[in-house]
């Protein structure tokens, strides 16, 4: 799956954030329209588009912001939402209404740094200008999604900027369901997470990673000190207020040894969380280089996983597993097995072929570096 | 450019820690407990608590962490994280925000029953004497709302309270009319032996939400020895009530409890078969009242409460088995520990309270407006201790019947955190105080532990059910956890991995 490209920006020095038009449309419509064109006919009305993106070269400004010389084209359609960067020349999608997990990317910063971190954060200062377009992005959105994710990078150090993208979901689109993945460590500060709650979104929950029940685990897996007691303390600050939480697992060689007291910590500390996410791990960003000390085959911590999710299941903690394929989970756990929320999964081996519950299962990521489970095998009912 | 990695080593602390309150208690010859200030558990091999004590665990030790984790210690990095610690602690304490949720309306004393665990039942049939006045009731109801707590249970009790309808229903209308006003929720139960149900009153019960609470101590001869009444039929009377008031309100509306007697404590089995037999779901294996036997000798109660563990336990054994059969029952007294054992919650169990909930959340209205810290404590009552006497509704206030010298005593007496004997016992966070109970058998509101049936009862209540948690048998720990959050089996195992 495509999510960018590029061209060569022309006549235009900001970035525009435009709904895509494959087709003209009527002189009304054009504004914060990108029409997209393979090449410019000669008669071409372009009156009243925010931008043009061609396939082909342009050689003179058309007194339209322009993309030219853009190199793929086939992957936008009508009403994907795209932003065009006219320095670097970037075409990102960032937006598609037939996508049910679409996000708000808040920053590329981040304040942790986790040693299997997807996607590693980059220390640049993007926030002023991201929350322009995200600003931006909410006005396009159109019809309302049902679901809508902030993530990053680690979407509180926006400050006020997250508050601002918070208060203008819940006007424009309250029945939308947001979803914010945070290390949750900014609403220990209770001036933050106050202002946070005040916003009183009606359909919000925060996802947050716990990775130990003690301090100096979870502090090396994220590699910031402190971060553990900011997370727990921030946790209770957002419960103190109402607001749903999922806790985040992510499922390697450091957090295997010390789950099930994290389960039973959690059943403690932190009984009001909604539900728990156990995550297999990605093998893509920050996982690979540090793959010695993080692989463990899932297969050889189904035991541990099994009495975690016992401990919080019966404490009356709904649970979820994403990430895992059902032949390297315990049949007792396949019920708690959710198809992930991301565009990138849902690949299959060439073994799943024979595989009576390929329809049941979430396959693995599209990404290649992924090491392979020795569990993976076709499973045959009966 | 990536940030660089930092090594494990770097995000280690000092490991120079120090002791959270916490107490410990032998199991067995392998194993001993460590308990907390707020109740978190965890098994140990013996001798682990003084290594603790004696700083023997480094940072690097593989209990550390679950020693910090379930706040058995502290060291530098957990400085935060207390105020956690100080969270769960209220939570724990919840129960005393509020103050009093249970009010108990004796409305009258007069019964047909003469049962023999019971100090208070007149026969006369002489209505007034022995009847709450409508002043009383007044005031009653005033005192009662006056309480903060939004959440508010009225109970009424006697004798036999469906004798004295009229003021029940006086009650209830004023009691109703206050809460509405005040925006306090009301839930209100009769205890009644319900001999004298009728429709109308069972119409009145409907259109009121009233719930039905009767007495059933087991089956026909169990029953019907414990709770003589002319003719010997209460058995009989008693389930064809439960039937009718069933039909009338749901049968989510229509409890009973049993008091165990000398008698019953041969028949565990046949006691909670009979429950089974009537359809009930929950039993409550209730200890044996102290307060027919004041005068007992000390080795007598002992007697006692051994002979009491031993029904209990041969109960649960049998409720366990019912539930592994299919057979949702719940036994509460393990219900209401389990709970405490088991979460950071508190109980509404003014037994098991500390402070002790006489008066702190249960409050008495005797028939002639004297004020009461427990039924219990009007029981004495009536066998001339008026130790336990707060006050007057029609001349005290609010303030001066928790102010009086029983309340503060109680109080004073009341809490097991201070306690000689509780003070450093393992089990002091699921225990109570129970200082009326130590009145009544010891002659001493703080009593005396080592001979105390109370703490014998419920130390071997708490060590039984310790073993039953550590054995490791998922069958029983689906069981308890499904009592603990008010699911049954079925439901349990639906969310559980199987
Ligand atoms: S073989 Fe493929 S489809 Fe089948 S369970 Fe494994 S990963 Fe899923
Ligand atoms: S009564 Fe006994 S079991 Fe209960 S806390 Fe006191 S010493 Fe412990």
């Amino acid at each position: 799956m495509r999510l960018h490209t590029t061209g060569i920006g022309l006549g235009f020095s900001g970035p525009i954030v435009a709904r895509v038009a494959t087709a003209p449309v009527p002189i009304d419509q054009r504004k914060d329209t990108a029409l997209l064109l393979s090449f410019l006919g000669s008669a071409q009305d372009l009156h009243g588009y925010s931008a043009i993106v061609v396939r082909d070269k342009v050689d003179a400004p058309l007194g339209i912001p322009t993309m030219h010389s853009v190199q793929h084209i086939d992957h936008l359609a009508s009403g994907h939402i795209i932003a065009l960067e006219p320095l670097n020349g970037f075409i990102r999608t960032v937006y598609r209404p037939e996508s049910k997990h679409n996000t708000l990317f808040a920053t590329e910063r981040c304040n942790s740094n986790c040693l299997m971190c997807s996607q590693p954060p980059i220390d640049k200062d993007d926030i002023a200008a991201l929350t322009e377009r995200n600003l931006k992005l909410i006005d396009l959105i159109s019809p309302d999604p049902e679901y809508l994710c902030i993530t990053g990078g680690e979407p509180t150090l926006l400050g006020d900027n997250l508050l601002a993208i918070l208060s203008k979901l819940r006007d424009k689109m309250p029945s939308t369901y947001v979803h914010i993945l945070t290390n949750g460590r900014r609403f220990a500060w209770p001036d933050f997470s106050h202002k946070f709650a005040e916003i009183n979104h009606p359909n919000l929950s925060v996802g947050v990673p716990l990775y130990a029940d003690y301090p100096s685990l979870h502090d090396y897996v994220v590699q910031a000190r402190s971060a553990f007691d900011q997370t727990v303390l921030g946790l209770h600050q957002l419960a103190r207020y109402g607001i749903q939480i999922e806790i985040r697992v992510v499922l390697h060689a450091l957090t295997i040894p010390r789950l099930i007291h994290l389960a039973e910590y959690i059943c403690r500390n932190l009984t009001f969380v909604d539900h728990v996410a156990f995550m297999g791990m990605e093998h893509i960003g920050h996982a690979p280089r540090n793959m010695s000390e993080l692989w463990i085959d899932p297969v050889d911590y189904q035991p541990n996983l099994e009495t975690a999710i016992t401990i919080l299941t019966r404490f009356g903690i709904e649970t979820r597993i994403y990430n895992l394929q059902l032949c390297v989970l315990k049949p007792s756990l396949w019920k708690y097995s959710k198809q992930a929320i991301s565009d990138w999964k849902n690949a299959y081996r060439p073994v799943c072929s024979d595989c009576e519950v390929q329809g049941r299962c979430g396959g693995f990521f599209q990404w290649a570096t992924e090491r392979q489970s020795r569990g993976v095998h076709p499973i045959k009912l009966n | 450019m990536p940030r660089p990695f930092a090594p494990q080593s770097a995000f280690v602390g000092s490991s120079d820690y120090q002791l959270l309150p916490f107490r410990f208690h032998r199991l067995d010859q392998q194993t001993e407990i460590l308990v907390n200030e707020c109740g978190e558990f965890l098994f140990v091999p013996e001798g682990t608590a003084r290594k603790i004590i004696q700083k023997e665990f480094p940072a690097n030790s593989e209990l550390y962490p679950t020693l910090k984790a379930k706040h058995f210690i502290y060291d530098e990095s957990s400085s935060p994280l207390l105020d956690v610690l100080a969270a769960k602690y209220r939570t724990k304490f919840g129960f005393i925000y509020g103050s009093t949720k249970l009010h108990i309306f004796v409305v009258t004393l007069r019964c047909d029953h003469s049962c023999h665990y019971c100090q208070v039942s007149r026969q006369t049939l002489n209505q007034g004497q022995f009847d709450m006045s409508r002043d009383v009731a007044t005031a009653a109801v005033d005192m009662m709302l006056q309480c903060p707590s939004k959440h508010i249970t009225l109970e009424f009790q006697g004798g036999e309270p469906l004798l004295a309808f009229d003021t029940i229903k006086y009650i209830v209308s004023i009691a109703k009319d206050g809460a509405a006003r005040l925006g306090k929720e009301l839930d209100i139960v009769i205890t009644s032996n319900l001999a004298f149900l009728t429709d109308d009153i069972l119409n009145y019960c409907k259109a009121h939400e009233i719930k039905l609470s009767t007495s059933l101590d087991g089956p026909e001869f169990i029953h019907n020895s414990n709770r003589p009444r002319p003719g010997g039929d209460s058995y009989k009377v008693t389930i064809e009530g439960i039937n009718r008031a069933r039909r009338a309100l749901g049968s989510s509306r229509v409890a009973a409890l049993m008091t165990t007697t000398q008698l019953s404590l041969q028949h565990p089995i046949e006691i909670i078969d009979e429950y089974v037999r009537q359809s009930f779901h929950t039993i409550f294996l209730r200890p044996i009242s102290p307060y027919g036997f004041a005068l007992r000798s000390q080795h007598k109660t002992g007697y006692e409460t051994d002979a009491f563990f031993e029904f209990y336990k041969a109960g649960l054994d049998h409720i366990l088995e019912l539930n592994r059969r299919g057979y949702n029952l719940v036994e509460i007294y393990t219900q209401i520990l389990l709970r405490k054992i088991l979460t950071p919650e508190g109980t509404g169990y003014v037994d098991l309270q500390s402070p002790s909930g006489a008066g702190l959340n249960v409050l008495v209205y005797n028939y002639d407006g004297s004020a009461y810290a427990t039924d219990e404590a009007r029981m004495l009552a009536e066998m001339k201790d008026y130790t336990f006497k707060l006050g007057r509704v029609l001349t005290n206030s609010r303030a001066d019947i928790f102010t009086s010298p029983a309340f503060v005593a109680l109080l004073q007496q009341g809490c097991n955190q201070s306690l000689p004997g509780c003070s450093d016992c393992a089990f002091q966070s699921y225990c109570g105080a129970d200082p009326v109970y130590h009145h009544a058998t010891q002659g001493d509101m703080t009593g005396h532990r080592p001979t105390s049936g109370f703490c014998r009862r419920n130390m071997k209540v708490m060590e039984h059910l310790f073993s039953l948690l550590r054995s490791g048998d998922s069958f029983i720990q689906d069981v308890f956890w499904g009592w603990v959050t008010d699911r049954n089996l079925a439901e349990m195992r639906a969310s559980i991995p199987q």
